[in-house]
C-alpha cells in the first residue's frame, strides 16, 4: 500500500541524511552569546536588560513588542556586554544583545531534573501564558509565535492537531534525532497541546525514511488515546503546512486569507511540541535547540543540542572545522535555508541546521532561455505557474504576478530546483511577492 | 578558507537537470527510428539525415555568431541537431541536397532564430522547414522511394505511400505488419512505428515528456477515423491503418511534444492533443493533402498561448469552478 | 456584366452602411477634449518617462489644463521656456522652475569597498537587496547590477565597469527620477541644479552604520563624525544616524566641508580647480 502524501506538485530531492543515525550531542558553551531581537515574525522584541547586568540561564532579556512578538531568554549566565547590531541569517544588520559567558548558572525556577512529568494539571490559560512567557515560536523555521497559534480565531472549530515530524528538507535530521532522543517528552508535549486546543485527536506525520522514529513513537502512543503516528510517502515539500494538512487529513486549505484553522487543523512542529513540554512541565524557557551540522565535506557531521546565541562557526568547529572547499554556508536546509555571509552568525530559535555546501554543488549554473518545458508548473505544490510569475517579476509586471496568485507561493524552491534552464525562478518570484505584498498593504491601508 | 562565500538565495541544490540532458535524451529516443530508416531506405536516408543535421547546425552557428552577434553560441544545447533530425525524418530519402539545405535554413532561420532562438519560437522549427519544402518543392516532397533500394539516391524508384492509396486503392494497402515495421514508402523516419514507439518509451522512462500529448492525439485520431470507418468502410480505412501510416506516430511523439511550442499544463496538453488529432483527421479525410499532421501541429502551435491562458493549473485549495 | 454590377452594389451598400454606423458611433461616443491638452502635449517631449508623476505626457498635459495653478506640475525633462509656454497657455504663472539631475550617493567602488562574498542569484539590484545588502560589508551602498541603467529612458546613466558604480551623464540626465525610484538602496538623489556648471557638493555615502562598521566596510564611508557640520557656515549639513547629509538647497558651494571630511566622503563635483579629488563615480562634464 502506498502511503499518503499531498496531491499537487512536489519533487523528490536526494535526501542525503548524513546524520540520521547520530544521537544528539551537547554543544560546547559559547564564550559570548548573541541574541538577535528579531528571532520570530512580528515586531522585534524590546530589551529589558542593560549593559553590565548579570544574567542567569533562563533570565528574560527581551520582552515582546506586541501580540505577534515573543520573549527572548538568555541561554547562558554572565554579563550583558553590549546591545549592538549583528549580521543575522537574513544578511541584514539587526539589533542584538551580546552576553559574555561566565560559568553556567541557571535560574532556580527551572526544573533541571531528568524525571518525566507525565500529568500536567493546569488550566488552558495558564498553559498558554507559560508558552508565551517561555518565548516559544515555531521551531521548523517559520518562527510563528506558538501562543498565537494556540488561540485560533473564534468561529474556527479545531478538531485535529497535526504534529509536523516530516523533516522533508534534505540533510536535516534535527527533528529525527529529537524524536529518537526524547519520545516520551514529545508525547507529553502533544498531550499538553491537545488539551490547550481542546481537540480529541492528534496525528504525528512522519516521512517513511525515518522508520526507526515511526516504530519508536508507535510503541509509545499505543497506550495514549487520540494520538496516531502516520507514515507519509517521501515528497518535498511535505513539511509545508498546507501540504501536510492535505497529506494527513485530505483537506485543502483555501487560498489566503484562509488559515489552517479554517479547515479545523493546527500544525505544530515536533521540536515545538518538545519545547512546549519543557516550558510547561519543567518551567524551562526556549534557550536551546537541536541543530544539525552537516555537509558532504564536513568531517564529523552531527546533531548538536545548542544554546541559542552560539555562533555558527563554533558549531562548525565542533563538527570538524570548516572544510577547505567550502563555498556556501546555509542556515537551515538546502531547499529553503538562508545563505550566511560569514560564520559569526548566531543560532536563533528557527535554526534547524547548518549546512556546508562545497565547490561545484553550491554554485549556480549559467542561466538560459526558458524552454517552456513546464517542469516548474508540474513541480509547484501550490498549483502556480512559476515561469509566468518569474517573468512578471523580472519585468516588474506586478499586476500579472498578483493575478497569478503570487501571494500563495510558499517559497519551497521546487520550481527553481527543477528548472533545466537554471533560471533563478524563485529569486524573481520572491521579488514579485515582496512587491505585490507591499501593493496589497498599501491598497488596504488606503481604504 | 580560500574563496569567498556564495550568497545566492534558496534553493541551494538543483536536481541536475539541464537543457542539454533533455535534448540529448530526445536524440537518443530518435536513434531507433534513425537506424530503422537506414535499414529501410539505405544510403539515401544517411545522405538526407547528414545533410539536414549538418546544415541546421551550421545555420544556427552562423546566425547566432554573425547576425545576432552573440558571444556564446547555443549550438551545444542540441536543439539544432534535433531540428535537423526531425526535418530529415519528414523528408523522402531522394531529396536533392540543395533543397534540404534550403529547408534547414528556413527551419533554423525563420522557424527559430528570428524569434530569438530556443525558447522563443512559436512554431516547431522542423515543421516550418518541412511545410516550406512541401509548398516549394511539392513533386519532390511527394515522390516516395520504395523501401530497400540500399544504394539508390536520386534514381530510386518511387511509389505511393499508404495514405496516398487511401480512397483510391484501399485493397492494395500494405499489411499492418509491414506498416508497423516500416516496410512502406514514406518519409525517412515516419514509416517504422515500432522504432518510434521505442523512442516514446525512452522519453517516458526518462521523464522527458509526459504521455498526455501523444496519447490524446492517437486516441482522437483512432476515435474519429473509427466513427468514419463504421459509417462507410468502403471509402474510409480503419483506424489502425491511420495510426500506423503517415507521420502520425512521428508527429505525435516527437513534433507535437516539443517543449517550446506545446502547452504548459496537462489539461492544456490534452486539449492540444485533441485539437491536433481532430485537425489531422479532417485534413486526411476531407483535405486535398493525403497527410495532415504537420499542418495540424502548426495550427495548434499557434493556439498554444491561448490554451495556456484557458488551462491554468488548479491553484491549491481553490474550489473547482 | 450583371455579376460585376452585383458585387459592386453589394460591397458599395455594405460599405455605406458600415460607414454610416461608424459615423453615428463616433458622434454618439465622442469625447469633448479641451484643445489645449493636445497643444500642451505637442510641446512636451513625448518620452512618457513619468518623471512628473503623471502617467505619461498626455496625463501631464491633462493635469496642466485641469488644475488651478502650476504648483507641483513640472516636466523635469523640459527646460524653463517650455514650462513658461505651457503656463502662458493655461493662464497660470510659474515661480521657480529649475532643472534637476541625479546624484549617485555612493563611492563604494571595487577598490574602496572590497567584496566579501559572491552573489550568484538573479542579476537585479532589487532581487539581491531582498536577501542581503549585496556582496560587500556595507548593506546600504550600491549593489551594482544596474537596475537604474535599465530603467533610464534617456541613456543618461551607465555602469562604470572599473568602479562597479553607476555614473550619471550630467548632459543627458533630465532629473526625471525613474532611477531614484528604482534603486532599492535609495542611493540616487534628484536635486535642483544650482548653477550653469551644475556644481555640487554632496555626501557620497548613504551608510547609516556606526562609524567603525562603516569604515571597516568601505574606505570612503561617512562615519558621522560631524566635522563637516561644524565646518559649514550655512547650516546646510546635518548628521543623523551616523550619516551626514548636505541640503542641496542650502549649500552655497563653499567646499569647506570637503576638506574637513576625514573620510573623503564629501565630493565636490564640476568645480574647475582642485579636480584631483574628483570621485570615480562621476563622469566629468567637459
Amino acid at each position: 500500500m502506498s502511503s499518503r502524501t499531498f496531491s499537487t506538485g512536489g519533487i523528490h530531492p536526494d535526501a542525503k541524511k548524513l546524520t540520521s543515525a547520530k544521537a544528539i550531542e551537547p554543544a560546547l558553551l559559547p564564550e559570548q552569546a548573541v541574541f538577535p531581537l528579531s528571532q520570530h515574525i512580528g515586531a522585534p522584541s524590546v530589551p529589558c536588560v542593560n549593559k553590565g547586568d548579570k544574567v542567569l540561564v533562563g533570565t528574560l532579556i527581551a520582552k515582546p513588542a506586541g501580540q505577534m512578538s515573543a520573549c527572548i531568554h538568555s541561554s547562558v549566565s554572565g554579563t550583558v556586554a553590549r546591545i549592538d547590531s549583528v549580521t543575522d541569517s537574513s544578511g541584514q544588520r539587526r539589533p542584538a544583545i551580546f552576553i559574555d559567558v561566565e560559568g553556567d548558572e541557571w535560574e532556580p525556577s527551572i526544573d533541571r531534573s531528568d524525571s518525566l512529568v507525565v500529568n500536567v494539571n493546569m488550566a488552558k490559560d495558564v498553559i498558554i501564558d507559560r508558552i508565551r512567557d517561555a518565548g516559544i515560536v515555531g521551531m521548523g523555521g517559520a518562527c510563528f509565535p506558538t501562543h498565537v497559534k494556540l488561540c485560533p480565531p473564534s468561529g474556527c472549530k479545531i478538531d485535529t492537531l497535526i504534529i509536523n515530524a516530516v523533516e522533508c528538507e534534505p540533510y536535516l535530521t534535527a527533528d529525527h534525532s529529537l524524536m529518537l532522543d526524547s519520545p516520551d517528552q514529545i508525547i507529553v508535549g502533544i498531550r499538553i497541546l491537545m488539551k490547550t486546543l481542546d481537540v480529541e485527536s492528534a496525528v504525528i506525520g512522519i516521512e517513511e525514511n525515518k522508520a526507526d522514529a515511526i516504530e519508536l513513537l508507535r510503541g509509545k502512543v499505543r497506550m495514549v488515546s487520540g494520538i496516531e503516528v502516520m507514515p507519509l510517502a517521501m515528497k518535498y515539500p511535505q513539511g509545508g503546512e498546507k501540504q501536510l494538512i492535505e497529506a494527513v487529513t485530505g483537506r485543502r486549505v483555501p487560498p489566503p486569507p484562509a488559515l489552517p484553522a479554517s479547515v479545523g487543523c493546527v500544525v505544530v512542529n515536533v521540536g515545538t511540541a518538545f519545547a512546549v513540554y519543557e516550558a510547561v512541565a519543567k518551567n524551562k524557557p526556549l534557550i536551546e535547540r537541536v541543530v544539525t551540522v552537516t555537509g558532504d565535506s564536513v568531517s564529523n557531521p552531527c546533531n548538536l543540542k545548542v544554546r541559542l546565541g552560539t555562533s555558527v562557526g563554533r558549531l562548525i568547529d565542533q563538527a570538524g572545522g570548516l572544510p577547505q572547499d567550502t563555498s556556501k554556508i546555509i542556515a537551515g536546509g538546502p531547499m529553503m535555508g538562508r545563505p550566511l555571509l560569514g560564520t559569526d552568525v548566531p543560532v536563533v530559535k528557527g535554526t534547524s541546521g547548518v549546512l556546508i555546501l562545497s565547490g561545484k554543488l553550491a554554485a549556480r549554473k549559467e542561466e538560459r532561455n526558458c524552454i517552456r518545458c513546464a517542469k516548474c508548473v508540474e513541480a509547484c505544490p501550490m498549483g502556480l505557474e512559476p515561469y509566468k510569475i518569474a517573468t512578471a517579476g523580472e519585468l516588474g509586471n506586478w499586476n500579472v504576478a498578483e493575478e497569478s496568485w503570487v501571494m500563495s507561493c510558499i517559497e519551497c524552491g521546487c520550481c527553481q530546483s527543477t528548472c533545466p534552464s537554471r533560471r533563478p525562478l524563485l529569486d524573481w518570484v520572491r521579488l514579485a511577492k515582496n512587491n505585490v505584498g507591499r501593493i496589497i498593504r498599501e491598497r488596504q491601508s488606503g481604504k | 578558507m580560500s574563496q569567498k562565500l556564495l550568497i545566492s538565495t534558496a534553493p541551494h541544490i538543483h536536481c541536475g537537470d539541464t537543457i542539454e540532458r533533455n535534448m540529448h535524451l530526445v536524440i537518443l529516443a530518435l536513434l531507433p527510428a534513425l537506424i530503422a530508416s537506414f535499414i529501410i531506405f539505405g544510403i539515401g536516408a544517411l545522405v538526407v539525415t547528414v545533410t539536414s543535421v549538418v546544415s541546421c547546425m551550421l545555420f544556427e552557428w552562423l546566425i547566432s555568431r554573425f547576425l545576432l552577434k552573440r558571444e556564446k553560441c547555443t549550438l551545444g544545447d542540441g536543439s539544432a541537431v534535433i531540428t535537423g533530425l526531425l526535418l530529415a525524418f519528414n523528408l523522402p530519402s531522394g531529396m536533392p541536397l540543395y533543397q534540404i539545405v534550403m529547408g534547414s535554413l528556413v527551419a533554423i532561420g525563420i522557424g527559430k532564430m528570428v524569434f530569438g532562438g530556443l525558447g522563443n519560437n512559436p512554431f516547431n522549427p522542423a515543421l516550418v522547414g518541412r511545410v516550406f519544402m512541401l509548398i516549394s518543392f511539392p513533386s519532390r516532397m511527394t515522390s516516395w522511394p520504395v523501401p530497400h533500394q540500399m544504394m539508390a539516391y536520386s534514381d530510386a524508384v518511387t511509389a505511393a505511400t499508404p495514405l496516398g492509396l487511401v480512397g483510391y486503392q484501399n485493397d492494395s494497402l500494405p499489411s499492418y505488419l509491414d506498416m508497423f515495421l516500416g516496410n512502406t514508402g514514406g518519409s525517412l523516419g515516419e514509416t517504422c512505428a515500432l522504432a518510434l514507439l521505442i523512442g516514446f518509451a525512452i522519453l517516458l522512462a526518462f521523464k522527458v515528456i509526459s504521455w498526455h500529448i501523444p496519447v490524446t492525439i492517437m486516441l482522437t485520431v483512432a476515435v474519429l477515423t473509427g466513427i468514419m470507418w463504421l459509417v462507410n468502410p468502403s471509402v474510409y480505412v480503419d483506424p489502425l491503418t491511420h495510426l500506423l501510416s503517415g507521420g502520425l506516430m512521428l508527429g505525435s511523439i516527437f513534433m507535437a511534444t516539443d517543449y517550446v511550442t506545446s502547452p504548459m499544463t496537462h489539461k492544456g496538453m490534452v486539449w492540444y492533443g485533441i485539437g491536433i488529432g481532430f485537425l489531422t483527421v479532417v485534413i486526411r479525410l476531407f483535405g486535398s493533402y493525403p497527410e495532415g499532421m504537420s499542418f495540424a501541429i502548426l495550427i495548434m502551435n499557434a493556439i498554444v498561448p491561448l490554451i495556456n491562458n484557458w488551462c491554468r493549473p488548479k491553484h491549491f485549495g481553490e474550489t473547482a469552478k | 456584366m450583371s455579376s460585376i454590377l452585383m458585387s459592386v452594389l453589394v460591397l458599395g451598400v455594405t460599405g455605406l452602411f458600415v460607414g454610416l454606423a461608424l459615423f453615428a458611433v463616433a458622434r454618439k461616443f465622442s469625447v469633448d477634449e479641451n484643445p489645449k491638452v493636445k497643444q500642451i502635449e505637442d510641446m512636451l517631449p513625448g518620452a512618457n518617462c513619468g518623471g512628473c508623476g503623471y502617467p505619461g505626457c498626455a496625463g501631464f498635459a491633462k493635469a496642466c489644463v485641469n488644475s488651478d495653478s502650476m504648483d507641483g506640475l513640472m516636466c523635469t525633462v523640459c527646460d524653463k521656456e517650455v514650462m513658461q509656454r505651457i503656463a502662458d497657455l493655461t493662464g497660470h504663472s510659474i515661480d521657480s522652475v529649475s532643472k534637476r539631475t541625479a546624484l549617485v550617493r555612493c563611492n563604494g567602488s571595487c577598490e574602496n569597498r572590497p567584496s566579501l562574498n559572491r552573489y550568484d542569484g538573479a542579476r537585479s539590484c532589487a532581487a539581491a537587496a531582498l536577501q542581503n545588502g549585496g556582496e560587500t560589508g556595507c548593506s546600504y551602498g550600491c549593489i551594482g547590477f544596474g537596475d537604474c541603467v535599465s530603467v533610464c529612458g534617456f541613456d543618461a546613466i551607465h555602469m562604470n565597469p572599473e568602479t562597479g558604480l553607476p555614473a550619471v551623464d550630467q548632459e543627458k540626465c533630465t532629473g526625471c527620477g525613474l532611477c531614484a525610484g528604482k534603486c532599492p538602496k535609495n542611493i540616487l538623489e534628484i536635486a535642483n541644479i544650482k548653477d550653469s556648471r551644475n556644481r555640487r557638493v554632496y555626501v557620497s555615502c548613504v551608510s547609516r552604520d556606526k562609524g567603525p562598521i562603516a569604515k571597516n566596510a568601505c574606505k570612503v564611508a561617512c562615519i558621522g563624525c560631524g566635522k563637516c557640520v561644524s565646518a559649514c557656515a550655512y547650516d546646510a549639513i546635518a548628521v543623523e544616524n551616523s550619516l551626514a547629509y548636505v541640503d542641496q538647497d542650502k549649500c552655497r558651494l563653499c567646499r569647506k566641508c570637503e576638506s574637513a571630511c576625514p573620510q573623503h566622503s564629501i565630493i565636490a563635483l564640476n568645480f574647475t580647480q582642485r579636480t584631483d579629488v574628483l570621485p570615480s563615480s562621476i563622469q566629468q562634464n567637459e
